[in-house]
């Protein structure tokens, strides 16, 4: 296993060196993401200045949705985000360059990349996720504390998925960066905020098409043992999972198929 | 050694060409920019594969190391199939675009070096060696260091070439090597590159717009127009099919309006009242020698150079003698 991973650890720490190379603009960089992270979350507490609950949450669960559902799409943001760059690697020629080693593609894509600097968001939410658990009243079992670790990696998950489909899409879509930014920071967007907000056919969007509800809202739910909207059980929350499970199915079978397309056409 | 390197059966690439017709319409073109090609390459063999631009050249590299899928007909390489043997293949190929670089454009060609090691899984006892070899004879070790977008095109392309041969391939491609770069980093990469062929029998497939590149590192040549192979055989075998001439420029002291006839020659131009002539000749029929003192004998050379041929003028000479024996009957139009 190690053996077979080796390719990408050099590769990955080679991309890792050369970021933290620039110290100076490594972390302006880094501040500039931190302040990203502080902006979103602004928004939800300017939002809650105003009202008491909105969508059945208060001001601290709705910090800690938020905080979940940020650590969730930052962790992913800074594995691949820069996978939905894909015309810039079409354009250079770098797809070419990856075709031509033994490797599978969008191993190297995944692996040509680690945005270090985006780790300041992922700090900014791994701290409002800290401030916000004991601002709730969890009556914590065992079940809830497995709930509360696997949020985030299953959210990460999906939204990675997510990325790799957006990547995909623009197989087809060389100008399509703004369609396929719609599903990946828009269903980050729309995972950061109760679902029960939205009106029914957004709701829909955002569990079945795009699964954002299943990265934190859902969780939050059984965490904080909320009956949420009309027709969403319980056992909703436990199911991220699956979602990633399927995002990440559309998405192989998404890129695969991308793939061929571009050697199938080769513009 | 029975078995070619390269096998190409009929090969051909279409591509779909959409152009706006009308407000909503769009008019669907189909280019064929392979069409019909057919050649085996044997192993150890160098070939140059030349052609004008858009001649279907980097389409059929394409398809050689599997990046492309064919419309029609066979590829093998190495015995494989390119597109569904990519990654048994790529072990085995070492792949050059002089226009497009596969180095990581940030990292020293060190850290390259070393990145490219894990991909290809070459053991930790064995590919420094071979990197010490390439670093040396490409001269590297002066600019091992340096993030490669400082380098220079000719340090860069000698990286590529040094990146591409890490792995030891069978079978080294290369797509217009020598392109941009000056004479001297020309000669240097002929130089290491006939070494190369000698010392651990790469075959080499090699296209270019430089015939001296041709000359110098190939003994056989393809040569492509419109996607179809219009020429396959040696340099020498070419150049008295077409009679690709040299051109002699002389410079004289004094002007001579007419030099009269030069034995073995075909007076192109006169230029400057006298001043500079252009005299066409073909290596067959006489030599640069003969027809330089031919001239001394009529005036007093100052200076001269000589062009060499072309290859969009050999490939259009080659065009022309096929069109003359087809009785002008077009068959090779393109649709």
């Amino acid at each position: 296993m190690g053996e077979r991973l080796r390719p990408y650890q050099v590769l990955v720490g080679s991309r890792m060196r050369s970021q933290t190379a620039y110290r100076r603009s490594f972390v302006s960089d880094l501040l500039g993401s931190v302040s990203i992270g502080l902006m979103e979350f602004a928004e939800v507490y300017v939002v809650f200045s105003n009202v008491d609950v909105l969508g059945e949450l208060d001001f601290a669960a709705a910090v800690l949705l938020f905080a979940l559902a940020n650590v969730g799409f930052s962790v992913a943001d800074l594995l691949v985000g820069h996978v939905d760059n894909l015309p810039v690697y079409l354009r250079a020629g770098t797809l070419d360059a990856y075709l031509l080693r033994p490797l599978p593609v969008l191993a190297q894509l995944i692996t040509s990349d680690v945005s270090l600097r985006r780790l300041g968001r992922v700090v900014v939410s791994v701290v409002l996720l800290v401030v916000a658990l004991p601002l709730n009243d969890i009556d914590w079992t065992a079940a809830k504390v497995a709930l509360l670790v696997l949020t985030p990696l299953t959210a990460a998950a999906v939204f990675a998925g997510l990325f790799v489909c957006a990547s995909a899409v623009q197989f087809w879509l060389v100008e399509g960066s703004e369609f396929a930014n719609a599903f990946t920071y828009g269903g980050a967007y729309a995972s950061g905020y109760p679902a029960s907000i939205f009106s029914l056919p957004m709701r829909l969007l955002f569990t079945f098409v795009v699964p954002a509800t299943f990265t934190a809202y859902l969780p939050v739910l059984v965490l904080l043992d909320l009956p949420g909207p009309a027709g969403t059980p319980q056992w909703l929350g436990w199911c991220a999972p699956l979602a990633a499970l399927a995002v990440w199915t559309v998405a192989l079978l998404g890129w695969r198929a991308g793939l061929r397309h571009y050697t199938g056409t080769g513009s | 050694m029975t078995e070619p390197i390269i096998q190409v059966r009929d090969l051909r690439r279409e591509f779909v060409i959409r152009s706006p017709a009308g407000r909503l319409r769009r008019a669907r073109t189909v280019v064929a920019a392979v069409d019909g090609l057919t050649f085996d390459l044997a192993d150890g063999a160098a070939v140059g594969y030349i052609g004008a631009n858009g001649a279907g050249k980097s389409t059929t590299i394409k398809m050689l190391t599997g990046i492309l899928v064919p419309t029609a007909g066979t590829v093998r390489t190495c015995g494989l199939d390119p597109v569904r043997r990519r990654r048994e293949l790529a072990r085995q190929i070492g792949v050059v675009f002089g226009q497009r670089s596969q180095l990581w454009w940030d990292l020293p060609l060190a850290e390259s070096f070393r990145a490219l090691a894990a991909i290809h899984r070459l053991p930790d006892a064995t590919w420094p060696n071979r990197r010490d070899e390439l670093v040396d004879r490409l001269d590297l070790g002066t600019f091992l260091a340096s993030p490669v977008r400082q380098l220079s095109l000719g340090q860069r392309i000698r990286g590529e070439i040094a990146a591409a041969l890490l792995h030891s391939p069978r079978l080294l491609i290369l797509d217009e090597p020598t392109i941009g770069l000056d004479v001297l980093s020309k000669e240097r990469l002929r130089v290491f590159l006939s070494e190369q062929r000698a010392l651990h029998g790469t075959t080499l497939l090699l296209t270019t717009h430089d015939m001296d590149d041709v000359q110098r590192l190939t003994d056989r040549i393809l040569v492509v127009d419109h996607g179809r192979l219009v020429y396959d055989g040696t340099l020498p075998g070419l150049t008295a099919r077409v009679g690709a001439e040299r051109v002699m420029v002389v410079d004289l002291v004094e002007p001579v309006p007419d030099l009269g006839a030069v034995d073995g020659t075909r007076c192109v131009a006169v230029e400057s009242d006298g001043l500079r002539h252009r005299l066409a000749f073909t290596p067959e029929r006489t030599t640069a020698g003969a027809v330089l003192e031919a001239v001394g004998r009529r005036g007093q050379v100052r200076d001269l150079a000589i062009e060499e041929p072309d290859i969009e003028d050999v490939v259009r000479r080659l065009y022309l003698a096929q069109v003359a024996a087809d009785g002008g009957s077009g068959s090779r139009h393109r649709s």
